[in-house]
């Protein structure tokens, strides 16, 4: 067993305060990030998302982190197989992106923040 | 991110299997998969890997006390239970009590963007839970390949893919990946390179409209197996692979000898009939009796109150019963008695592997000692003479295993050799009866004779072969200088030849009576001839008498002539006189 994730959960608790306060809109984000214990790629993949939605999202997300080394059962709800697996649960439609986000373009992408670059083809 | 479970890699020298349970396949594994390794099923679509990883689950769940995860990449928890219902296996009572856990998982690419480094330690902690929540001894992955249409970087996943398999090994289960068949490759994305212990590859093919089924053990690591093909079949009872060599000559035979049903038939097969667990064919024409030999052998073992099997390919039970009747054999008692079975099926219906399996059911259901299987020959409709031939094989040795007394029938087509099978059993038979028609004089009847019967005296002869209104009965066929004769052709001939012995015989007395009468002739005429000469030796004597008389008379007369003339006595002729008769 890993050491304790005492710290992943707190930020999003934090964060989902925040986003709380602007209560369910049609532009509020409800994100879900399966990570698997401690790992370095799972703590890349938490700051690099806090970052992405700090920056582009700013008050109107929600970030739910879902350890599943704790919580083995979840992982078939969202169809998880990959970690580091983020879920876009809102706004429709269900979007997911896996790996560590470090390639913000990319991410945005994923998250249809940013409409697909040509060269990438469309998402 | 390491493994969330500690390694229990303790190193396996010897090789443990795990028992399929399947019919066969432990047969031709030696036991069953590598326990505690992955063992890779691969094949095209359709051809049951999907299957086979399920049976291995369901049977370590019910017959070996081994929980399985069940983890299904393309299909649903309920559509498998759907589909393997039909099996008879119930999924969801096996779930119910913790001996199995589906698990679907689902990639679907459309939703799914990648960006950076990921792993799949998501699917290891789904099946470290699922095994570890019912204790699973046993994991299939069906078809895991899906993963590399879902996700994008391969490398990734083939490092993933290659770490679950040691995974697997370390958490000791015995796991069933099934694999896409690939391009000129056993798999489409190289899982054989990963998944070395064990390779099995399925094969569907269809040849002339009729499908068959083919398994092949591609490689073993550390084992002995059987390499050749061998077919499966999905029946109704699950899959069943059919073993042809595994079987091999090792039955145990025995001395016992059962009849045939026909008394002067047995006395013809050294006296006492088939040996016990032989295989007995009987070949001839279309009409020639085959099948009543067969219902009066059936009749026989029944009497002796021994279960039999009648598989018949050409006619429904209600039709054999009413035409064995017509000779004084009433099998529909033996049927409520339950003493008989029959099991009427086109040829056709299926593919000669089902109507194998279909036997191999039957006869472990029933534990017949006694099976006909009527006529053999229609067999070859179902597949190709060759797979009829292996079939045929493959059963002769089933059933020689199980000491179980096999009557075949075979239909000769007129006009091809009579000592030889379509089929080409011949030489796996024990007992070989021919009958054949003799057209004669304006009929057609029938002989019968054992062409072979390893192991005993047979009889060398050719015996009419008659059907009465009871039963089968055999007559010595006349055999003379015309050849065999049979019917009325021997009856008239038996005649002729009574006749002819009549008229020899009083032939016979008629020389001897002339005989006596000429040895009479003859003793008359002896007679007569010695009276003959016996007459003439009196005459003689008379004559020589006579002359004697007359030679005295004589004399005397020349004496009295010389005193009449008072002659000298002393003179002259009367000397020459006494000399002429000194002379005398």
């Amino acid at each position: 067993m890993k050491s304790s994730q005492k710290r992943a959960p707190r930020p999003p608790l934090s964060l989902d305060q925040l986003s709380r306060k602007k209560g369910p809109q049609s532009d509020h984000w409800e994100l879900r990030l399966y990570v698997a214990g401690q790992s370095p790629r799972s703590v890349a993949a938490f700051s690099n998302l806090k970052k992405i939605c700090e920056q582009h999202l700013p008050g109107r997300y929600n970030i739910e982190i879902v350890d599943l080394v704790k919580h083995p059962q979840l992982a078939a709800g969202d169809q998880i197989v990959a970690i580091p697996t983020l879920v876009r649960k809102l706004p429709q439609p269900l979007r997911k992106i896996v790996g560590d986000l470090r390639d913000t373009e990319r991410a945005l992408v994923g998250l249809q923040l940013r409409p697909a670059m040509p060269e990438n083809g469309s998402a | 991110m390491s493994p969330s479970t500690p390694s229990n890699g303790s190193g396996r020298r010897s090789l443990p299997k795990a028992p399929t349970g399947i019919q066969g396949l432990d047969e031709i594994t030696s036991g069953g998969f590598p326990r505690g390794r992955p063992t890779l099923v691969c094949g095209s679509a359709g051809c049951g890997k999907t299957l086979l990883a399920m049976e291995f689950l369901v049977r370590g769940a019910m017959e070996f006390q081994e929980p399985g995860v069940f983890m299904a990449f393309e299909e649903n928890a309920e559509e498998l239970t759907q589909n393997v219902r039909s099996l008879g296996f119930d999924l969801d009572q096996l779930v119910k009590k913790k001996k199995l856990v589906l698990d679907f998982v689902r990639v679907e690419r459309s939703e799914i963007d990648e960006t950076g480094d990921y792993d799949l330690e998501g699917l290891f902690i789904r099946l470290g839970s699922a095994i570890d929540a019912i204790g699973a001894k046993r994991v299939a992955l069906d078809t895991i390949e899906t993963l590399f249409s879902g996700l994008q970087n391969e490398g990734i996943l083939r490092a993933e893919l290659r770490r679950l398999f040691r995974w697997l090994k370390d958490k000791g289960v015995t796991a069933v990946i099934t694999g896409e068949r690939g391009e000129g490759a056993l798999t489409r994305r190289g899982l054989e390179e990963y998944v070395s212990d064990c390779v099995i590859l399925l094969d569907h093919r269809v040849a002339e409209q009729i499908s068959s089924r083919r398994l092949r053990i591609v490689k073993y690591r550390g084992t002995t197996h059987g390499t050749n093909e061998y077919p499966f079949l999905i029946s109704e009872t699950g899959f069943s692979v059919l073993p042809v060599t595994s079987l091999g000559l090792k039955y145990k035979v025995s001395d016992e000898r059962i009849s045939s049903g026909i008394a002067r038939l047995d006395s013809m097969l050294g006296g006492e009939g088939f040996y016990r667990g032989s295989t007995i064919l009987v070949s001839g024409t279309a009409g020639s009796g085959k099948t009543s030999l067969a219902a009066q052998f059936v009749d026989a073992a029944c009497r002796r109150g021994e279960r039999c099997l009648y598989f018949s390919f050409e006619e429904s039970p209600d039709q054999l019963i009413r035409n064995m009747r017509s000779i004084g054999m009433n099998l529909g008692n033996w049927v409520k008695k339950g003493l008989l079975q029959f099991h009427s099926n086109r040829a056709t219906f299926y593919g000669l592997e089902a109507h194998l399996a279909t036997i191999h059911r039957l006869v472990e259901e029933f534990t017949p000692p006694v099976v006909v299987l009527d006529p053999i020959g229609s067999l070859i409709q179902a597949g190709n003479l060759r797979d009829a031939n292996i079939m045929l094989m493959r059963l002769i040795d089933f059933l020689k295993m199980r000491e179980t007394t096999t009557f075949f029938t075979n239909l000769t087509s007129s006009g091809g050799a009579l000592e030889k099978t379509d089929v080409g059993i011949s030489s796996l038979v024990d007992s070989w009866l021919l009958v054949r028609d003799i057209e004669l004089g304006g009929e057609r009847n029938r002989a019968l004779y054992v062409l072979k019967s390893r192991g005993m005296a047979h009889s060398n002869q050719i015996r009419e072969f008659l059907l009465t209104d009871h039963g089968v009965d055999l007559l010595d066929a006349y055999v003379g200088p015309e050849g065999v004769l049979t019917g009325s052709s021997r009856v008239s001939q038996e005649n002729r030849e009574k006749a002819e012995s009549r008229a020899r015989l009083q032939e016979a007395e008629r020389k001897k009576r002339e005989l006596v009468r000429k040895r009479e002739v003859l003793a008359a005429r002896i007679m007569a001839l010695k009276k003959e000469f016996e007459a003439e030796e009196e005459e003689a004597d008379v004559l020589a008498k006579q002359e004697e008389a007359r030679e005295t008379a004589i004399i005397e007369g020349r004496e009295a002539m010389a005193r009449s003339r008072s002659a000298d006595e002393n003179h002259g002729p009367s000397l020459v006189s006494r000399t002429s008769r000194s002379s005398k």
